[in-house]
């Protein structure tokens, strides 16, 4: 008994220490290149490639303001906010909804639907982008925030669904039956009780969805044209010309740009943690 | 705090604003500056709107051509001549030829002849286009080798210019290999990169006739001049004229790799001497005409131009070539030119440059391109092309079985176009 | 609270009406440019002209038969979605598991092995540029530091090891969205399960094998599916490192469809190219549901 103990308690030990130093090594590896970006954001042009340790010699703060004002951030940076919030709220209400219906609901045809849904997933069409301009022209909502918003929404609607569907389907029935006799209605079970439980599906498709619209660009410059509308990523590619490339300012600037997301982030994961349990604790 | 963003209602194009498309970055603020200064001299609006990168530009460009709804002058990045055609046959473009040769062509004649070349479709020219000029260039370049002194210097090379003759290159690169210098580096990820280079030496191996031909398909690409132009590739690797990686490089890379001195030699084109001057001042370089493989025919390099295409669609399409002319005028492209130290497509401002890009300029004297000529070669025997030469490099295939494989896709991409010529006959 | 609706609404089964925006949005924005797509698959095209020739099926049949470069492509991103079913998953699913057991600082990890995904395709590129370069990167830096200089190369621009490398920045920038969704799995097991498990007597790798993996096989449904996805579609990396070179070597199917459809003035093949690609990606989907279904049962 004694040499037991003994024996799981190095065991133990090694464990601990083996396992903080993977996570160690990978962590360095995923923190290396942040830092490089926000070391080189200090640097100037002529350094940022000859000088080559993470701690610049001089420390150019000025990069950041300067990277605000030309890359124009204060007016990209509203609208990125307001394009990410706009897509991810229509992304998950309409996404739910068809859900719900794929997982509970019963009505012809269901199966062939949800079956689109997949196969949409999996059938990407690159070259849709003129399609969808002249789509967009024929609906009026070319250079329209509303026209730059939906097609996003339809880009992660497929995921959405699958990942909700299934989340939906590990919900045990009792809650909703339970809900059912007290006299909910199914928009009502919808809102009030379903939803709240998928909060950690919320949460991943909420990280998604914001990183991709936060980071888009393409449809930006092709639906979109007053500057007025333009997301971040338009303040970014100021810097990178067709020649000519202003690093320090770029990195500057990309730093800029990757601090909301970290935050959202940090705000998001802990839904994503909290796990189902304590749901089904409180039904 | 926040530059220029009156935050505007989305508002209907009002009648008196012209519209120009670019995805020049560098210029933004140069093109706006000008536009303001041309409100104030003729009342009229101008307003430049940006789209990046060249990628996105191309598409977004490509979209609007489907859609009739490209504005009234737009840029075009290097354009592929069939696709230049083809926007002039849907309408798209404006023929300017009569403006140009107005007033004894003063306009045309304004010009560097390069700048020219890209823009106008010869007599006799394959798409069945109109010969004409179609596009303004406002700004030049042309692409060339760019020597590190001190690093050649280092490597002990004492004659006072850069090698003029393949000899003495492979000489350069002996030397180079032995003090374990880094050879060339240029954007050979870019397989238009590599082609400019193997361009430039078959036109001086052969002479631009048999080239012509070439394309034309009266003569293979198994021909011996050919096989030596891919030759040459495989001498250059073996004689350390070539950098490690340079097969993947993009350009921005080598530029940068240069500039930081860890390499002797670049072939870059005049857009170059930006990026070098704004990252390492204190660079000592050389600009020089590739060396001639055939010392009897001329050695030619390639030019290259940002040029603006006026919207034939467009209502106004009479006041934005009065822009354009405006715009090529001497006075603006001294602004422009002085702005990015970029060459200025109007020949009489060269004297506000100085400097290494001076030495780009007199190359203007000898510049070529493909599209000089009337019949262009398909774009996937020019992949295979470009790509068999990396392969030459990389040491994976030698230059009689790349000419074979170019050969080959030539054959089978000239049945294509017989079959759907073929079938468009039939219908 | 019962919602009064009109008599006729309220024949319409609530299902359809949940699903209507869905189904409205995915109409409108993927069904039409998918037609549009696939129309133009029949049809050669370059992009901008106005006119068009009809091909029938003579462009699918040449890629399905006589592009080489197509299915060289093909197999290069299959060999980037093994490695990374693999590797990628694998790591993924070690580094969740350690979290899972409520490590110290599991908080911390958590966020730091999220930053690579986060960070924009354009730093990715320079920074794994420079690791990789054959001149002046670091590997080959720490390579001779250690004493194994002589297996330096210019990794990027080397046939032998430029896809795989491609691969390791691809399974780098992608581990954190799968050891995302494989911790929320893991969170989902009740701990009680385990404390059971523990008091019967039961190793650490019954417990991983009879409790851990039977409760997350929908997840690792999940994460194998995006994973195949996500990696079969590669294109970003491969534009900010090797463009598809040396030669051909680092061609993947959707950086082909682009070359074709930008640079080689080809668009309607280009669309022929998506949709076969389509094809092989729904075939790929079916078969690991359909096999994890299978696994299900056991």
């Amino acid at each position: 008994m004694q040499f037991k103990y003994n024996k799981y308690a190095v065991k133990d030990l090694l464990k601990g220490f083996g396992s903080h130093a993977v996570l160690i090594l990978v962590s360095i590896t995923c923190l290396f290149p942040l830092a490089w970006m926000f070391c080189s954001s200090f640097k100037t042009q002529q350094t940022i490639f000859r000088d080559m340790s993470l701690i610049p010699k001089e420390f150019h703060w000025e990069n950041f303001a300067i990277a605000w004002t030309r890359g124009g951030f204060g007016v990209y940076f509203l609208n990125s906010v307001f394009y990410t919030v706009a897509v991810i709220s229509g992304l998950i209400v309409i996404a739910s909804l068809a859900a719900y219906a794929f997982s509970r609901l019963e009505f012809r045809g269901k199966g062939i639907i949800y079956s689109t849904f997949l196969a949409a997933m999996m059938i990407p069409i690159p070259g849709a982008f003129v399609a969808l301009y002249i789509l967009l022209i024929k609906l009026g909502l070319v250079n329209t925030r509303l026209g730059y918003i939906l097609p996003q929404i339809s880009i992660g609607l497929s995921l959405a669904i699958y990942i909700l569907k299934t989340f939906f389907d590990e919900i045990p029935k009792e809650i909703e039956d339970a809900a059912m006799v007290d006299g909910c209605s199914t928009i009502g079970i919808w809102w009030h009780i379903v939803l709240p439980l998928a909060k950690p599906a919320i949460a991943v498709i909420a990280i998604f969805n914001t990183l991709a619209v936060w980071n888009e660009y393409i449809l930006a410059m092709i639906i979109l044209q007053d500057k007025a509308k333009m997301p971040l990523q338009r303040g970014l590619m100021i810097f990178q010309g067709a020649h000519f490339t202003e690093y320090s300012l770029l990195m500057a600037g990309i730093t800029i740009t990757v601090i909301p997301i970290i935050i959202v982030y940090l705000f998001m994961q802990r839904y994503i943690i909290q796990g189902i349990a304590a749901g089904v604790a409180k039904g | 705090m926040i530059s220029g963003c009156s935050g505007k209602p989305a508002q209907v194009m009002s009648s008196n604003e012209i519209v120009v498309w670019h995805w020049l970055s560098d210029r933004s603020d140069a093109f706006d500056a000008l536009a303001r200064k041309y409100k104030i001299e003729t009342g009229i609006n101008i307003r430049f709107e940006l789209y990046t990168p060249i990628s996105v530009y191309t598409a977004k460009v490509r979209a609007s051509a489907q859609a009739n709804k490209l504005p009234d002058i737009y840029g075009v990045p290097s354009l592929e001549r069939k696709d230049f055609a083809s926007l002039i046959d849907a309408g798209h473009v404006t023929d300017i030829t009569p403006l140009m040769e107005e007033n004894n062509a003063a306009w045309k004649n304004s010009f560097f002849k390069g700048g020219l070349i890209m823009n106008t479709f010869p007599e006799g020219n394959q798409y069945g286009v109109k010969p004409g000029t179609y596009g303004v260039p406002i700004d030049i370049n042309n692409i060339q080798l760019i020597y590190n002194l001190s690093l050649l210097k280092k490597a002990g090379w004492t004659a006072p210019q850069p090698p003029s003759t393949w000899p003495e290159f492979l000489a350069l690169g002996d030397m180079l290999k032995k003090a374990g210098i880094p050879g060339m580096v240029s954007g050979w990820g870019e397989p238009w990169m590599i082609h400019c280079f193997a361009d430039n030496m078959a036109w001086n191996i052969m002479g631009k006739d048999k080239v012509l031909a070439t394309i034309k398909g009266e003569v293979p690409y198994t021909d011996p001049d050919w096989v030596k132009v891919f030759a040459l590739f495989k001498e250059m690797k073996d004689h350390g004229l070539l950098s490690e990686g340079i097969v993947t490089m993009v350009n921005k890379e080598a530029e940068q790799t240069f500039a930081n001195e860890r390499a002797a030699i670049a072939f870059n084109g005049s857009w170059g001497v930006n990026v070098y001057d704004s990252m390492n001042p204190g660079l000592k370089y050389a600009v020089a005409m590739p060396p001639k493989v055939n010392p009897s025919r001329p050695m030619y390099i390639w030019v290259g131009t940002t040029s603006f295409i006026v919207n034939d669609r467009s209502p106004l399409k009479q006041d934005a070539v009065k822009f354009l002319q405006w715009l090529t005028d001497r006075n603006q492209q001294t602004v422009l030119a002085t702005e990015m130290s970029n060459i200025p497509s109007a020949k009489a401002c060269v004297d506000v440059l100085e400097g290494p890009i001076m030495d780009f300029v007199a190359g203007m004297e000898n510049v070529v391109h493909p599209r000089l000529l009337p019949v262009e070669e398909f774009p996937l025997v020019t992949e295979v092309f470009d790509k068999g030469i990396q392969s030459i490099i990389i040491g994976e295939a030698t230059p009689e079985t790349v000419a074979r494989s170019v050969q080959d896709m030539k054959e089978r991409e000239i049945k294509r176009a017989e079959r759907f010529k073929a079938i468009k006959a039939n219908k | 609270m019962i919602l009064k609706l009109p008599v006729s609404l309220k024949k319409i089964k609530p299902g359809y009406i949940f699903v209507l925006p869905a189904v409205i949005m995915l109409a409108l924005f993927y069904i039409y440019p998918f037609l549009k797509v696939l129309q133009l698959g029949f049809y050669e095209w370059d992009g901008i002209s106005t006119k068009t020739v009809f091909v029938g099926l003579s462009q699918f049949q040449d890629i399905i038969f006589s592009d080489r470069v197509w299915w060289q492509s093909m197999w290069h991103a299959a060999y980037i979605t093994i490695l990374a079913l693999v590797f990628q998953n694998g790591l993924a699913l070690l580094l969740a598991m350690l979290v899972d057991r409520g490590l110290k600082y599991g908080n911390i990890y958590r966020v730091i092995f999220f930053l690579p995904p986060v960070l924009s395709g354009i730093v990715v590129g320079l920074i794994w540029n420079w690791i990789f370069n054959g001149n002046y990167g670091l590997l080959n830096h720490w390579l001779s530091n250690i004493g194994l200089g002589n297996l330096s190369r210019s990794w990027l621009s080397d046939p032998k090891t430029a896809l795989t490398c491609v691969a390791i920045i691809h399974m780098w920038k992608g581990f954190g969205w799968a050891f995302l969704i494989l911790l929320a799995g893991l969170q989902n097991i009740p701990r009680t399960l385990y404390e059971a498990a523990r008091i019967d007597g039961a190793s650490a790798w019954d417990v991983f094998r009879k409790v851990t993996v039977p409760l997350m096989i929908p997840v690792f449904v999940l994460v194998m599916v995006l994973t195949v996805l996500g990696t079969m579609q590669i294109y970003d990396i491969i534009v900010s490192t090797t463009n598809g070179g040396p030669g051909y070597h680092t061609e993947v199917p959707v950086s082909r469809i682009i070359a074709r459809m930008l640079y080689s003035s080809q668009f309607g093949y280009a669309c022929a190219m998506s949709l076969v690609f389509g094809v092989v990606l729904v075939i790929l989907s079916v078969a690991q549901m359909k096999i994890s279904q299978r696994l299900k049962q056991t």
